[in-house]
């Protein structure tokens, strides 16, 4: 089980603002943090490694990271951390990457072979793809068979592709290693594959706590689809009023009536949500 | 001139390349850290700190002499190649220390911290991790400072007269030759300074431009 409990004064996008985080976490658990950015989960991740600091207490397990008149040095806390521009030591090879770590011959070669990495152990980073960069990361994460694995935002850099296969791969060498695991998110989608719990983060505060389904699904009630997006315009065609919307990379055109018109502002992000029709997946 | 060339008295130059050698070796192993420190700090500290290493770029050389001549003669090192040394690496402090700082603070903040995280310390990060990878810093640093060292005039003048063997590099010879009038000496001693500086240089730019084409050092 870990626990946090920490205060951190951050000068955020709207100023000056609190990170304040009271947190129970239980062992093996793959949690997601999420929310805007600014909202202070980088920070929150970079406190937990020992990075930064804060005022509070952090414990794993029986052991103390962090209370009032002690902090536990970065260096000796034991965990993984995988950052989204990997950092790689390029004047190492992939496996140098990994010993680095750890002088642990076996482990290393069990890491690479898991990734399907081994063919590519005597090369440089700078040889690699993103994909497989980020998958050296990984393993060099796990170099250390951390109790705690930390993730700031690792597939962002990476197509779609290589995202599912590296996200496969973390869900296996989560459960054969037991790590808890905390991951930044903003991809709903990958949130809902990989993890037990979802924080939502705003304004430095737990906005909501729950698993994926409770937190992410938008919908409420009888709604069917909820989609939030972009107001662009509203278009007065004859007596009816036409919204044009951007969802995500594509417009769409909503009737509106007046009064609805009339309380719309250009600019704003709305929620759009219908019920009771069938939809077709094609 | 035929005659002048065979009788040509190298013991400058080889007395001039021993200090800047030993200097840019000296300046080396007390700058890495240094630079390093600097690199990585957010203290209050740092701006004196640099202040202070910077001084010796703009204060005339006979400032610097005469503050080091000063205390050499409590401790009786003056006019000779051991305080030479000595005063070259305040000399030379900030051209060593700059572009290692200039180097370091360009690494990729999260490599070093995934270093930290690995559970190494800040010496090992130094010399694994941020020494390998600032290859152009290093190698400016070593270059500039060895040429800036040969170089020098100032300083040597004050605190370490003519001394044959001892104290009496090139750019002090040159110095002498025109004093006496002896054009010809100076001249092919400027001749082989203006041709080994140029020489020393251009191995860097080129050096410099193969790794920007290649993109780094790996």
């Amino acid at each position: 089980m870990i626990t946090i409990d920490i205060n951190k004064k951050l000068y955020g996008s709207y100023g000056e603002m609190y990170l304040d985080i009271h947190l129970q976490i239980q062992k093996g658990d793959f949690v997601a943090i999420s929310g805007q950015s600014g909202s202070g989960k980088t920070t929150l991740l970079r406190v937990l490694s020992g990075l930064e600091s804060a005022e509070g207490t952090i414990t794993i397990g029986n052991e103390t990271w962090q209370d009032k008149d002690y902090t536990l040095p970065v260096q000796k806390r034991g965990i993984g951390f995988v950052f989204q521009d990997y950092a790689l030591f390029p004047n190492m090879t992939v496996e140098q990457n990994l010993l680095f770590v750890e002088n642990d011959k076996d482990l290393a070669n069990y890491l690479l072979e898991i990734t399907e990495l081994t063919v590519l152990k005597d090369r440089l980073p700078a040889t690699l793809s993103g994909g497989q960069k980020q998958r050296v990361s990984l393993c060099r994460a796990f170099m250390k068979r951390p109790k705690l694995l930390l993730m700031d935002e690792p597939f962002s850099a990476l197509d779609p592709s290589m995202r599912k296969k590296l996200q496969n791969e973390i869900l296996i060498l989560h459960k054969k290693f037991g790590t808890t695991t905390i991951m930044v998110s903003h991809d709903p989608a990958e949130i809902y594959r990989l993890a037990s719990r979802v924080l939502l983060l705003e304004q430095g505060t737990i906005k909501s706590d729950g698993t994926p389904k409770e937190v992410l699904l938008k919908t409420s009630g009888s709604q069917k689809f909820s989609f939030e997006g972009e107001l662009l315009e509203i278009i007065k065609i004859d007596v009816i009023y036409v919204a044009i919307v951007a969802i995500g990379q594509q417009l769409v055109e909503i009737v509106v009536s007046k009064y609805e018109a009339k309380n719309l502002r250009i600019g704003s992000i709305v929620q759009l949500s219908t019920k009771a029709f069938s939809p077709i997946i094609k | 001139m035929i005659e002048t060339l065979i009788n040509l008295d190298l013991a400058p130059f080889l007395l001039s390349f021993k200090l800047a050698g030993l200097t840019t070796l000296i300046l080396f192993i007390l700058s890495l850290p240094l630079a390093w420190y600097l690199s990585q700090s957010k203290s209050k500290a740092k701006p004196f700190l640099e202040a202070i290493t910077a001084l010796p770029i703009v204060l005339p050389p006979s400032v610097l002499g005469f503050y080091i001549l000063i205390v050499f003669t409590e401790v009786d090192l003056n006019f000779s190649f051991v305080g030479l040394v000595i005063a070259s690496c305040f000399y030379s402090l900030p051209f060593m220390v700059q572009p290692l700082q200039g180097g370091f603070e360009t690494l990729n903040k999260n490599m070093l911290e995934a270093s930290y995280i690995s559970g190494k310390n800040q010496w090992v990060t130094l010399l694994k991790v941020a020494v390998p990878n600032s290859k152009p810093a290093l190698l400016t640093a070593l270059i500039i400072t060895f040429a800036h060292t040969v170089g020098e005039f100032g300083v040597v003048l004050m605190i370490g007269g003519s001394i044959p063997n001892e104290t009496k590099v090139a750019s002090i010879a040159i110095y002498e030759m025109v004093e006496i009038m002896d054009y010809t000496t100076a001249h092919i001693y400027s001749g082989i300074m203006v041709l080994i500086s140029f020489l020393v240089l251009l191995s860097v730019y080129i050096f410099n431009h193969t790794q920007k084409k290649i993109g780094g050092f790996h």
